[in-house]
């Protein structure tokens, strides 16, 4: 063993080398390389492919690149577990630059083992800057190797190797640890290594996620991002690759090359400046991260507390920021890329685990983001901060979203009550309400590939036909309570009360993860989105805006949890529009291309709909594959009507036109949701036409030929069924 | 009464901007007021009394993940 605690001696002696591709280091101009890297893992290929000027003209970067070279790489047969599947990661030409705070995301898309269409992932952490940096937009993953390999980018020499890998760990909090420690030459060293891994719970379910890592040097740990949603991190272990590890030791403010490096740095010092000094009263996101959101999600009834029945809980404060905050290390800049000011990549260093395979080990925890706060603790009515923090590493290490994990445990939870489980069907486990032994205990047995753990791990949708054919469930009461559309499981926001964030939830087109739209202020509380067109017109500018931040390797964050002092007195004060100028403003300074808010709109219009179309070509796409489960949208149970009687009285009477007095809540429930689905409907046809869609949910050939995508082959996937 | 974001709501004697958020639990910090149309600068919320029969339009502007 040496002082890193590993034997890097011994792991490097057992390594066995598959294939090695040298390639010519050169500069990034203006933000971009022009070049992409081949891996195919199965047979050794390495290479090197050029971007023609019309895939960077219609695809600009990031998500854009990702998923051409997906599309390229795929056909409509293709399973998330065929080996000409890919793992593709990329960058944007924005992405990298240190000066203007959240300019670090990779952007990772695949076809996802839960939804078999395209899933896509924007994660922090250094790989791909780094990747960049090296001398690549983005890195294609291809094939499947028959042992461990790992794949190494040496950008210092210009070098890519794959070897295999026998004696590496697979859990990502070790594996990360020792390619730092293998590949960096001393301490200083380490901060110029990153990689990405999954975890033994990415390998035994469906679930898995890819941890990005990034050095921290006053720390002196790996610490990761999540790639979470869609089970990338299932097709990265299906791939047998245990880790992509990229070095790139001469990072600077030049890195990335930008056109007017003056104007980036001028406009970066303003966001810098407005972060410093209104952070505090905004958003608190330097001190605690988006887990300040617990507690507002509690007062507005949107945090989700046993499998989304309810939107608060009395115990929520158990679990609030404050709670976290008492728990996480403060005065630590957490950046999760160099140059971001928000420092929101919180952790708890020094956390001993109470369980698990790590049991008794102090580890550095890095979050919890609110999502998982939301979807480990109160959704299945956990409100113990320290069960939330365990569960919390053991997913990420493990490669287990925690999303995902939250809301497949959460209905678990819901069939437990209903009869549906019990401990002869769960392995001993009494998976209630509440009992975080046990939720942790079935993580570890969906990291292990054990019992009631491999059933777990499938995800809500293959659970709800499970629990029906080998237990006689009731598959409409299970259609209603399992919260996924597509095969993808919810994130943790209560839509129930908002028309506009259901269709933010199930008309997004990889499945419901709020990224696309988060809407429900706009429409709940200010009222703002009264008539299906003004719904339809923000669910089609947000899900633009904030495409575009996956072409650029960009963070959202920085965009509107954090407002200027004078945001209120502009024209439209929710689209932050001096951070929009801010955009146009670094996306000249990096690229030298002039921009307007119009053009960046049909930068992201131009992907989303390529988006669309994919997912077509796969099999879904169409409108019946946008209809979420009732729970996302009105009150399933008895229990959830009567919790809330007052509320769902007065809408009966004011909006329905029913009077509820002498219905039964049976009745009443029925009443409810015969006008709400119709709502959705009608909210579906106003969105599709906003869209440029038919009303079925594809795209018109004009739509496309607007866009300047109606190439044959996208023409051809719609054409049928126009 | 009051009208907040278009919702009747009733008024008193000597309400307060910050008594409106108050009442209606609006706890998150990125708020945009305005009484009549006209803007209410954050830091005046504790001062700014509403006339009854005022339209209160509370903007909570987007956050989340
Ligand atoms: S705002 Fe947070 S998540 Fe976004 S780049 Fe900065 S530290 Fe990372």
């Amino acid at each position: 063993m040496t002082d890193t605690g590993f034997d890097v001696a011994g792991l490097k002696a057992s390594h066995r080398p598959v294939s090695e591709f040298r390639y010519e280091k050169r500069p990034v101009v203006a933000g971009y390389n022009d070049r992409t890297l081949y891996v195919n893992v199965g047979d050794g290929r390495i290479a090197e492919k050029p971007v023609s000027a019309d895939t960077r003209a219609k695809f600009t970067g990031g998500k854009g690149y990702g998923l051409k070279l997906l599309w390229d790489a795929v056909t409509p047969a293709t399973k998330w577990n065929d080996p000409e599947n890919e793992v593709n990661i990329a960058t944007g030409p924005v992405g990298g630059n240190t000066n203007y705070p959240g300019s670090g995301k990779s952007i990772v898309v695949s076809i996802s083992p839960t939804t078999g269409i395209p899933i896509d992932c924007n994660v922090g952490g250094y790989f791909g800057p780094f990747l960049k940096f090296s001398g690549f937009d983005a890195l294609e993953l291809q094939g499947r190797a028959e042992r461990d390999v790992i794949v190494y980018i040496d950008g210092d020499e210009g070098v890519v190797k794959i070897f295999e890998a026998p004696g590496e760990a697979v859990d990502s909090h070790v594996l990360a640890e020792q390619m730092v420690a293998m590949f960096a030459r001393d301490e200083n060293d380490r901060q110029h290594i990153s990689s990405v891994s999954a975890g033994s719970g990415a390998e035994n379910s469906l679930i898995g996620c890819l941890n990005f890592s990034f050095y921290d040097k006053r720390r002196k740990v790996a610490r990761l991002k999540q790639a979470g949603r869609g089970g990338i991190g299932t097709v990265f272990r299906d791939k047998k690759i245990k880790a992509v590890v990229v070095k790139y030791s001469s990072l600077d403010v030049t890195s990335n090359n930008p056109a007017d490096l003056a104007k980036l740095q001028e406009t970066g010092l303003k966001l810098h400046r407005e972060i410093i000094e209104l952070d505090d009263q905004q958003c608190r996101m330097r001190e605690i991260g988006t887990a300040h959101l617990t507690e507002i999600m509690n007062e507005y009834d949107l945090l989700p507390t046993c499998n989304y029945k309810f939107g608060s809980s009395p115990d929520a404060e158990g679990i609030n920021s404050h709670a976290f905050s008492a728990i996480v290390t403060h005065g630590l800049p957490d950046g999760c890329w160099y140059g971001c000011t928000m420092a929101c990549a919180k952790a708890a260093d020094g956390f001993e685990l109470a369980t698990g395979p790590y049991k008794g080990h102090k580890v550095t925890v890095d979050g919890p983001e609110y999502e998982t706060v939301a979807g480990c603790g109160a959704n299945i009515g956990v409100f113990d901060p320290r069960v939330v923090l365990e569960l919390n590493f053991y997913c990420d290490t493990y490669g287990i979203d925690t999303i995902s994990f939250g809301t497949s445990t959460a209905f678990i939870m819901e069939c437990w009550e209903n009869g549906i489980l019990d401990s002869d069907r769960t392995g001993g486990l009494e998976i209630t309400w509440g009992n975080g032994p046990a939720a942790l205990e079935l993580l570890h047995r969906i990291g292990r590939g054990e019992g009631f753990g491999l059933v777990a791990g499938l995800g809500v949708r293959r659970m709800k036909a499970y629990f029906a054919e080998h237990y006689g469930a009731d598959p409409k009461f299970l259609q209603d309570i399992g919260c996924e559309c597509k095969g993808l499981e919810y994130s943790q926001y209560v839509s129930k009360e908002s028309l506009a964030q259901q269709g933010g939830y199930s008309m997004a087109l990889k499945g419901p993860q709020h990224d696309e739209a988060w809407l429900i202020f706009m429409d709940m509380v200010n009222n703002r989105i009264p008539t299906f067109e003004d719904k339809a017109e923000a669910l089609y500018y947000f899900p633009m805006f904030r495409t575009w931040f996956g072409l650029q390797g960009l963070c959202k964050l920085p965009w509107n949890d954090i407002e200027p002092a004078d945001n209120a007195s502009t024209d439209e004060p929710a689209k932050v529009p001096e951070h929009v100028d801010n955009y146009l403003a670094i996306y000249k300074a990096v690229t030298g291309n002039d921009l307007d808010r119009e053009g960046l709109i049909r930068q992201s219009a131009r992907v989303y709909n390529f988006q669309k179309v994919f997912c077509i070509r796969m099999g879904k796409g169409r409108r019946i594959d946008d209809l979420p489960p009732y729970r996302m949208v009105g009150p399933v149970t008895v229990e959830e009507y009567e919790s809330r009687a007052d509320r769902y009285d007065k809408q009966l009477r004011e909006q329905v036109g029913v009077d509820p007095s002498g219905m039964d809540t049976p009745a009443k429930i029925a009443a409810l949701r015969a006008y709400r689905e119709d709502r959705y409907e009608k909210l579906q046809d106003a969105v599709y036409k906003r869209k440029g869609w038919t009303r079925e949910g594809i795209p018109t050939i004009e739509t496309l030929q607007d866009l300047g995508i109606d190439y044959p082959e996208v023409v051809e996937v719609v054409k049928p069924l126009l | 009464m009051i009208t907040v974001n278009g919702s009747p709501h009733p008024w008193h004697d000597g309400m307060t901007v910050r008594k409106i958020l108050e009442e209606k639990r609006y706890t998150f910090p990125l708020l945009v007021v305005r009484i009549d149309g006209r803007l209410v600068p954050r830091s005046d919320y504790g001062e700014t009394t509403v006339p009854d029969g005022a339209d209160v339009d509370v903007m909570h502007l987007m956050s989340g993940g």
